[in-house]
């Protein structure tokens, strides 16, 4: 068989790219990460009736080849056919909304520089023809000395013309690869490109007898300074509404095939470490990434239902002013909103934040957010030492105290953005400049395939980091055994019964007894599994009572209030640790991120524990 | 900061930052070292940015929409497509504004 072809998209934000190459590639996709660098790297194959295999690269979205993100540097160096461990492509696919020609003219002026066989793509050409939008194509052609295909990728329509040009541009004699003419363009530069893809427009391109006025109209209410953020505020109490609400039958369904499974194992197997091993760290532990799937799945779904029809970059546009108060680009809303399900999610989108410093203050961040995994900590916690009663007339005290711990995690979060750039980062304030796409109803099988792009991404990522872990961690919690004749919990006598007993002068201020310092110790894997080492150590079950019972018979509120202080800040997780390494490609960032939500923790339990011993709830 | 108007009576020229929604008109220049100390790139990095977007000279542009608090930032409809930007970064475009 002939070697593949290989041929690499590029195109504006909002093109339609992603949907193209859904159209051409169908499910024979694989998504991984550029050597080195954390960019998505997207790649599908096809192969044409007459037998010619392609390799079509998704290349992320740019403006311009004067790359400014991690994401925009991998466009450029692949269309230069400079990027490390990757073979130039054959030929160069431009894909431009066709409603939206000027700029992306532009971009086409730049990558004819580069001297590869090039061929334009006009997507969305049922929208311009709805608009009455007229397009001399042959003169276009024409005058760009380039083949255009019209193509229509929701609905699969010039495809096959499109690879029939990709085959012939590709393998033709006469376009030869020349050598780059492509230099950095400064501002002159850039004034006459404009000046010249004015020129194309005016003389090829007639303005729509029927404009779309739908996303004017839908603008003036969703864009309202009030009605606006009314409507932003109403999307997320829904969204939450079905993260948090929505998900739960589904994460108890979950929970419960874990717990039949570890039976089951638990009676096929004979005793001994290996059956210990099997149902305590290896099935706890890829029960434990699982059960928290439903509400990410949601919320992906929610984001990519956001982000398709076009209504995110109004909703940065709306948050962009409050979290620039605190030093935070507006696009930083959308991480720090999937970090209430997860921080690893959210730590993984922060990839659409061009500046570094702007993306590593968001993923510093982050955690501050309160995830799900906090929730069953809270909740145990709140219903051990928060009496169950009305306040004020009408709000609920234990709600009051949830409410509280949530606002706590948001407030601080704007807090220490805000000192990193007052402090640390002063005056580096990006601009702001955002493309507000037309509005479009979200194509579903495209929504469909990215979210189930999206989970295997969370499940692998979070997956590698936390089963290793629940395994080393169960380790730690049951080595060494206790001696013959032992009286207390068997954690007692284990590693993490040694390492908590050692470190129980550290927490002593902060009010937690060893019980709490031992229950730290696993919880590092994730958050809520303290709740399940807590168990553990007060050997629940033995005296009748439920954990909660136990604990509020055994922690005083100063020492029940100290902890939830801890958990705001909490920096035991080890998966989202991890993926801070990835991200930012250092040990460095980890190891700040630990070292300031410890102190944050810390001095946050202190100051709680101290104040209510003063006020005589020691 | 109203610059005196010699052109035709009825239009002025404005800057960016200081329009209001329903001010429209034609941009005339891009880039003079306007912008704030605020904005966090250098001026020449602002000019090449807001030229990739398309804030060039003679783009059409009006003012749709503002943020809630400190009418900031704004939407701009430039030419055929919309963006978004902050009044700081906006200094650096100014433009003839239409008369009303
Ligand atoms: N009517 C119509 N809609 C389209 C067409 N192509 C894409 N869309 C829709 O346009 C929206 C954006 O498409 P995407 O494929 O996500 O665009 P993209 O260029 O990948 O966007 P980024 O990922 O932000 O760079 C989606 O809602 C698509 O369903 C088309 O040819 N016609």
């Amino acid at each position: 068989m002939k070697p593949a072809l290989r041929i690499a998209l590029v195109g504006n934000p909002n093109c339609g790219k992603t949907a193209l190459f859904n159209a051409l590639t169908g499910s024979r996709q694989k998504v991984a990460n550029y050597a080195g660098v954390t960019v998505e790297r997207k790649e599908g194959a096809l192969v044409t009736p007459e037998g010619q295999a392609l390799t079509i690269l998704d290349l992320p979205g740019t403006y311009s080849l004067r790359a400014r993100s991690p994401d925009e540097v991998v466009t450029r160096d692949a269309v230069l056919g400079r990027l490390a461990g990757e073979v130039p492509p054959d030929a160069i696919v431009c894909v431009a909304d066709a409603t939206n020609l000027r700029l992306v003219l532009r971009l086409i002026l730049e990558l004819k520089a580069v001297g590869r066989p090039l061929i334009l793509a006009l997507n969305m050409y049922d929208i311009a023809q709805r608009q009455g939008l007229r397009i001399d194509l042959e003169g276009l052609a024409r005058d760009l000395d380039l083949p255009i295909i019209t193509t229509v990728a929701t609905r699969r329509r010039g495809i096959g013309e499109l690879v029939a040009q990709m085959v012939e541009t590709a393998t033709s004699l006469h376009t030869d690869v020349r050598a780059s003419l492509w230099r950095e363009p400064d501002g002159t530069a850039l004034r006459d490109l404009h000046k010249e893809a004015q020129r194309l427009m005016r003389t090829h391109v007639h303005p729509p007898e029927r404009p779309d006025t739908l996303t004017g109209r839908i603008d003036h209410v969703l864009l309202h300074p009030v009605a606006g953020i009314a409507v932003l505020l109403g999307l997320l109490f829904v969204m939450f509404q079905a993260v948090f609400i929505g998900a739960v039958p589904i994460m108890d369904l979950i929970d419960q095939g874990f717990a039949g499974l570890s039976d089951v194992v638990g009676q096929v197997l004979p005793h001994g470490w290996g059956r210990d091993l099997m149902v305590d760290g290896v099935i706890a532990g890829v029960g434990s990434v699982l059960v928290f799937l439903p509400q990410i799945l949601i919320l992906f779904l929610f984001i990519i239902l956001l982000e398709d029809s076009g209504y995110m970059a109004r909703a940065a546009f709306l948050m962009d002013r409050i979290m620039g108060g605190a030093g935070l680009h507006g696009r930083a809303f959308i991480p720090l909103l999937s970090s209430f399900a997860c921080a690893v999610p959210g730590i993984m989108s922060t990839r659409v934040i061009d500046n570094r410093r702007d993306r590593l203050t968001t993923i510093l961040i982050a955690p501050l957010m309160t995830c799900s995994a906090r929730i069953p900590v809270y909740t145990l916690v709140i219903g051990a030492v928060i009496p169950n009663r009305t306040v004020l007339g009408v709000l609920n005290l234990q709600g009051l105290v949830m409410f509280a711990l949530y606002a706590a995690g948001i407030g601080s979060a704007l807090g220490i953005s805000f000192i990193l750039r007052k402090v640390f980062w002063r005056g580096q304030s990006e601009p702001f400049m955002m493309e507000l796409p037309t509005y479009k109803a979200p194509n579903p099988a495209n929504v469909l395939r990215t979210l189930m792009q999206k989970a295997s991404m969370f499940l692998t990522r979070a997956g590698r980091i936390i089963m290793p872990l629940m395994v080393l961690v169960w380790f730690v919690s049951v080595f060494p055994g206790p001696p013959a004749g032992a009286t207390g919990p068997a954690i007692n006598y284990s590693l993490a019964g040694t390492l908590g007993q050692f470190l129980k002068p550290v927490f002593a201020p902060i009010g937690f007894n060893w019980q709490m310092t031992v229950a730290l110790v696993p919880g590092m894997a994730a958050r809520e599994v303290a709740v399940a080492a807590l168990g553990t150590v007060y050997a629940v079950g033995g005296g009748g009572l439920s954990l909660a019972e136990t604990l509020s018979h055994q922690w005083s509120l100063a020492s029940g209030l100290a902890f939830l202080a801890w958990y705001v800040f909490a920096p035991q997780c080890v998966a989202t640790l991890g993926v801070v390494k990835r991200e930012t490609n250092s040990w460095l960032w980890p190891a700040i991120m630990f070292a300031y939500m410890f102190a944050l923790a810390y001095g946050a339990a202190l100051i709680v524990y101290q104040t209510a011993r003063a006020l005589g709830f020691g | 900061m109203r610059v005196p108007s010699d052109p035709p009576a009825g239009s002025d020229l404005l800057a960016l930052s200081q329009a209001r929604p329903g001010d429209r008109g034609i941009i005339v220049s891009v880039g003079q070292g306007m912008a704030q100390p605020g904005s966090g790139v250098d001026p020449e990095e602002l000019e090449r940015r807001l030229l990739e977007f398309g804030f060039v000279e003679g783009a059409h542009i009006e003012v749709l929409h503002e943020g809630a608090i400190g009418h900031d930032p704004i939407v701009v409809r430039l030419d055929d497509m919309r963006v978004a930007l902050r009044r700081a970064d906006a200094a650096e475009v100014r433009f003839q504004r239409d008369a009303a």
